[in-house]
């Protein structure tokens, strides 16, 4: 995954040879990292044992790292056949698929906003502030409401669930950075090569294809990382806000509810959250290898 | 930059979006079969009921020309605390009524009796102050059966803490929700003569039982079906086994005469003026009721329907709460599902007269006297008792329950 993120991008220049030492130096520190982390948390919990911490070390609030990793194993519930880590998994795997969702839709209609507003200059005068707006509305006020909205809409056979307003609210939050970046990139292009273009006689279609849409993938691909990201987050308060059941979000409040007798629990729950924006991230890097494949190094972000 | 290819990435780009289509697909699919999971599984126990059930309830007919679509709003996740909806929804008592009902599940920020005001759902199940306080701010509702009789609301501390009575509060710590929760422990305060603000310490606790296993408070907000169980269920470090009822001193708000009253079904005041929501209304509350004498008499069997209807909660603590709920219900003296005046009266006087640490009390003016109809819930019992179903409980004796670790 790390390897992916670090900065190896794909070049006709690097060896294949190079590019797998790199990962693998990258993987290491990626692991080593994990070291310190468990190092530092078992360290805390030590310290706690002998003087007094300004936080609770006790093994109700900081279970050891090797009680999380029991708890993992563990029946969900007595009795029933999948474990801990399996519930965590298919739950990741449910909010990834509507944080996946919700990013394309929000990426799609941030494109498509970005697009009409460099379009056309009083779109972006009067729908820019709405855009920007739309991020100061705090999220736990909207998520209700959009449920509350949700449960009465029935678009043709299409019963709207809460699922979708799930979705709907990961993509409330992705759109915006992608609109903004990628308005940023179609305004990007010098006045030179759009005078040329002029001089072809190229229609504005042709121009946003040929030379505004190159350009700005520099913009759009942090844009989408951004993006991405609060997709996640968006996914994750969502689930847990309105309780949806089935995603990461819901089983955080489930364990979260479990915690004075089994403590580790939640932490697995996290460790599931955690993995999710890993994978994200990851995805995303590897959209941004594959843009940004002909462009000199520097020029991307 | 000769080796940018422009018309490639450009459809990269549009490649991104299109792949929405497919994802979205995918999602849609798999979210409609999701839901479909929690389609009720058919018991015989329906069967018994309707051998049960004379000639004369006409609506419980066999077959219905077609079942009407109600909806459910519940304030928190499927659990025991609602068993008797969802008993009444497995069992087929809603369908016997011609309902098809839908029962959705609440979550952090879900306000049900909002939803309900709002139109979200047909009906909703709230604590009476709190849909007291949002009706006062405008959402029209009316408490068309109210299935709990008394508060299940506790306050817990340790028994070495030197705290048996609201009276001991003073100078200590002392956990509570916040958000509407709070308002029992204010008038025991007041009641004891104690000042809020600088006799005790009030902490917001969170919704576990950290706070207090780890001392950090001295007593802590409780519900008698949940966290007070999480207590019982978690080890004690010290001797390597479950914590002992005996470890804790226990207040109940109900017998110490501040209790307010808690989970009631409530109704959409607008619609009730249109006579076919009125029947829907009357269906509605009788099948739920006869859920809920079914859950009284099978304890077992309904903490199995929770937990097959998708429960996280281990089989001890279902169990323990579904007993505890019971006996927040039952006895029903005056029949399940109506207003006791007096809990009313005092659930009134409470909200109306016990400002919080901020000067705020629940509501500011008393309830019209719409706020509640027995109509719905009595005319339930009729039709309930001459089924044969013992609709006030007299009589009634919990069952005991073990809790496990964990309670698994």
């Amino acid at each position: 995954m790390s390897s992916i993120a670090t900065d190896d991008r794909p070049r006709r220049s690097s060896g294949l040879g190079r590019r797998l030492r790199n990962g693998g130096i990258s993987l290491l520190w990626a692991l080593a990292g994990i070291g310190i982390a468990v190092l530092m948390w078992e360290l805390a919990k030590w310290l706690g044992t002998i003087m007094s911490m300004p936080f609770n070390t006790s093994d109700m609030t900081m279970p050891h790292v090797w009680t999380m990793i029991a708890a993992m194993g563990e029946p969900e519930v007595r009795g029933s056949d999948t474990t801990v880590l399996e519930a965590v998994i298919s739950a990741t795997l449910r909010s990834l698929l509507l944080a996946g969702g919700g990013f394309i839709i929000g990426a799609g209609v941030g494109l498509l906003l970005a697009v009409i507003m460099q379009r056309f200059l009083f779109m972006e005068r009067g729908l820019l502030p709405f855009v920007i707006a739309s991020q100061t509305v705090p999220l736990i006020a909207l998520a209700p409401l959009i449920v509350g909205i949700g449960n009465r809409i029935t678009i043709g056979p299409i019963e709207w669930n809460t699922t979708y307003s799930v979705m709907f609210i990961a993509a409330y939050l992705a759109f915006f950075p992608v609109s903004v970046g990628a308005l940023r990139g179609l305004h990007a292009p010098t006045a030179t090569a759009l005078e040329l273009m002029r001089s072809y006689a190229a229609t504005p279609g042709q121009t946003l294809r040929k030379l505004r849409f190159p350009s700005s993938v520099p913009y759009l691909v942090p844009a989408l990382k951004v993006s991405a990201a609060a997709a996640v987050v968006g996914t994750v308060v969502a689930e847990i806000s309105t309780g949806v059941r089935g995603g990461i979000g819901r089983l955080l409040i489930e364990y979260a509810r479990q915690i004075t007798s089994q403590p580790a629990k939640v932490y697995v729950a996290v460790f599931g959250a955690l993995a999710m924006g890993l994978i994200v991230a990851a995805l995303v890097a590897a959209l941004d290898v594959y843009l940004t494949r002909h462009l000199p190094k520097e020029n991307s972000a | 930059m000769k080796r940018i290819s422009p018309r490639g990435r450009a459809a990269a780009v549009v490649g991104v979006v299109s792949a929405a289509a497919f994802v979205l697909a995918a999602c849609g699919g798999g979210s409609t079969s999701g839901d479909s999971s929690s389609a009720p599984a058919e018991s015989s126990a329906s069967s018994e009921s309707s051998e049960a059930a004379p000639a004369e309830s006409t609506e419980a007919a066999e077959t219905c020309a077609e079942l009407t679509p109600a909806s459910l709003q519940l304030q928190w996740f499927v659990q025991a605390q609602f068993a008797g909806y969802y008993a009444a929804k497995d069992l087929g008592f809603y369908e016997e009524q011609c309902l098809d009902v839908t029962i959705l599940e609440g979550g952090v920020d879900i306000v049900p009796q909002t939803v309900l005001a709002q139109g979200g759902s047909d009906f909703a199940i709230s604590w009476v102050p709190k849909a007291l306080s949002s009706r006062e701010q405008g959402a029209g509702i009316v408490d068309v059966a109210q299935v709990f009789q008394r508060s299940g609301t506790l306050q817990v501390a340790w028994a070495d803490s030197g705290i048996s009575t609201p009276a001991d509060f003073k100078g200590k710590k002392i956990g509570n929700w916040g958000f509407g929760n709070e308002y029992e422990i204010f008038a025991a305060l007041a009641k004891e003569g104690l000042d809020p603000a600088k006799d005790v310490e009030l902490v917001q606790q969170q919704f576990d039982m950290l706070a207090l296993l780890n001392r950090e408070i001295d007593a802590a907000e409780a519900m008698t079906y949940n966290e007070y169980a999480q207590l019982l269920e978690a080890v004690n470090p010290d001797t390597g086994e479950l914590y002992k009822p005996e470890d804790f001193t226990v207040i109940n708000y109900t017998e110490y005469g501040v209790g307010m009253l808690q989970d009631a079904i409530w109704a959409s005041q607008e619609r009730l003026a249109d006579a076919a929501y009125q029947d829907l209304t009357q269906r509605f509350v009788t099948a739920s009721l006869q859920g809920w004498i079914y859950c009284r008499d099978n304890a077992q069997e309904c903490a199995d329907i929770v937990t097959a209807n998708g429960s996280q909660l281990g089989a001890s603590h279902q169990l323990w709460m579904m007993n505890e709920i019971n006996k927040l219900i039952w006895p029903s003296p005056n029949g399940v599902g109506v207003m006791d005046p007096a809990a009313w009266a005092q659930t009134v006087a409470i909200s109306l007269n016990t400002p919080n640490l901020e000067g705020v009390t629940v509501i500011t003016a008393e309830p019209s006297a719409d706020a509640y109809t027995n109509q719905f819930a009595e005319a339930a019992n009729a039709e309930l008792s001459a089924m044969g179903l013992n609709t006030t409980g007299d009589g009634f004796t919990p069952i005991e329950v073990t809790l496990n670790e964990g309670g698994n």
